[in-house]
């Protein structure tokens, strides 16, 4: 098992970066159909600045590099991603506080975190067609599992159906809610990129198994 | 001490600087900042110039942060979130009409009010609303009736002139039955130039109030004739 520790907190954003710039054109296709289609672009450029930041030298904490992420990307997304990804991840940040490394309830509580910052921000509840019917499940998820990585990879799995099954719904929050009807038959932008960034915290811990782990 | 500072956040820059520009013209003293755009220069808010924006206008007393849109009042709120908890106790977000809240607010801080206040003057000003009922004058115990000399009439640098200073006294006090502690309220008579205002003022400061209001016509508002 791999220490959910600071590096795999680095590793897991720099993961979100790489994920987000391949994704980008999705992103923004997704975003075309239903929103002003600047959600691709608004990712990777406020992931890459994350990166930019992290290459200035490793954080001291879990909770360092998600205030790190936080702040790069309430600066850098533009549009109403930033805010809400900026508060999850504070939010998260906050929730982690001084644990050196993450087990199953920390992961349940940072992710419960996040999720409780995006709707207070947001103002969106679960059926609303937005990213908390990514997050809702995936804490749910992550509630049931033993240690960290097993609770992100059953938080990711859960954030990635519950992205798929934005697709008949209704929009009643965001930019999409002015679509109305029209709305449905398409995913939601933010539930996708949701699914990608969870997806990224279980890649950043399986990838130091590959790359050699620790003993 | 300075009065309570204000930031204008909107998605665009030029937005910002109009509402700032227009907020100046009638609180001189009071610290206004734009805090419009993305940080090179797009549509959309910028957490930064927000954060910058509140360290600029907060001298000592306290900032109230106006917004426009949806995503700006988020990242509006974002930023509060950051704050110091020390800090956080003065910084006020106002759920208020940009443009009218803006000026309102303004008008109030320029009047000496402190943080909370300031708040509550631009979350009353709604654009279109009828103006505040005016207050319950009774039976005056002050009153005058005043020509107005200066060629603009009783615009909003004048109103906002009287507003500010009458909100300092404890008086009940209208003009032309309007609430004369209230800007919007004064511009919505639309008095032009040789209009008559009636004053009437009861309470304890209704004497120095009327007298204000006399003094202030009687010299044109310093403005031309």
């Amino acid at each position: 098992m791999t220490d959910l520790d600071a590096a795999w907190a680095d590793r897991w954003l720099r993961e979100c970066a790489r994920v987000l710039a391949v994704h980008r054109e999705e992103l923004i296709d997704l975003d075309r159909a239903i929103g002003d289609g600047d959600h691709g672009e608004n990712m990777d450029r406020g992931f890459q600045a994350v990166v930019d930041k992290l290459d200035d030298g490793p954080s001291e904490s879990v909770a360092a590099a998600l205030k790190v992420a936080a702040m790069m990307l309430m600066s850098k997304v533009g549009g109403a991603a930033g805010p809400l990804y900026g508060t999850a991840f504070l939010r998260a940040s906050a929730a982690v506080g001084e644990r050196e490394s993450l087990d199953g309830p920390a992961v349940e509580a940072m992710l419960a975190a996040a999720r409780d910052g995006i709707v207070a921000r947001g103002k969106a509840d679960p059926g609303d067609k937005t990213m908390v019917d990514a997050w809702s499940p995936a804490v749910v998820a992550a509630g049931r599992a033993a240690d960290g990585e097993a609770a992100f990879a059953a938080a990711a799995t859960a954030a990635e159906e519950g992205a798929l099954a934005t697709k008949p719904l209704v929009a009643r929050k965001g930019r999409a809610s002015y679509l109305g009807e029209r709305s449905a038959g398409h995913l939601d932008p933010g539930a996708v990129s949701t699914s990608y960034i969870l997806r990224a915290a279980v890649t950043a811990a399986v990838s130091e198994i590959s790359a050699g782990g620790r003993p | 001490m300075s009065p309570v500072g204000l930031v204008v956040v909107s998605h665009s820059a030029r937005l910002a600087e109009g509402v700032v520009e227009l907020a100046a013209q009638m609180a001189g003293s009071v610290p206004l900042v734009a805090a419009g755009g993305t940080d090179d220069g797009g549509l959309g808010t910028s957490f930064e110039k927000i954060m910058r924006g509140i360290d600029e206008a907060d001298q000592g007393r306290g900032v109230v942060i106006m917004a426009d849109l949806g995503s700006a009042v988020m990242t509006a709120e974002s930023v509060l979130e950051f704050l110091e908890d020390d800090r956080r106790a003065r910084v006020l977000l106002a759920d208020a009409a940009l443009v009218e809240g803006t000026v309102a607010a303004a008008v109030a801080a320029e009047s000496g009010a402190e943080v909370d206040a300031v708040v509550r003057a631009a979350e009353e000003a709604f654009p279109g609303a009828t103006p505040e009922e005016a207050p319950e004058v009774g039976e005056p115990t002050s009153s005058a009736v005043v020509t107005l000399p200066n060629r603009a009439g009783l615009h909003a640098r004048p109103a906002a002139i009287l507003a500010g200073r009458l909100s300092q006294f404890d008086a009940e006090i209208t003009i032309n039955g309007a609430d004369a502690q209230s800007v919007m309220a004064l511009m919505a008579l639309n008095a032009r130039k040789g209009a008559q205002l009636v004053v009437e003022a009861s309470g304890p400061d209704a004497d120095e109030a009327v007298r204000l209001v006399r003094e202030q016509v009687e010299h044109g508002f310093g403005e031309p004739a």
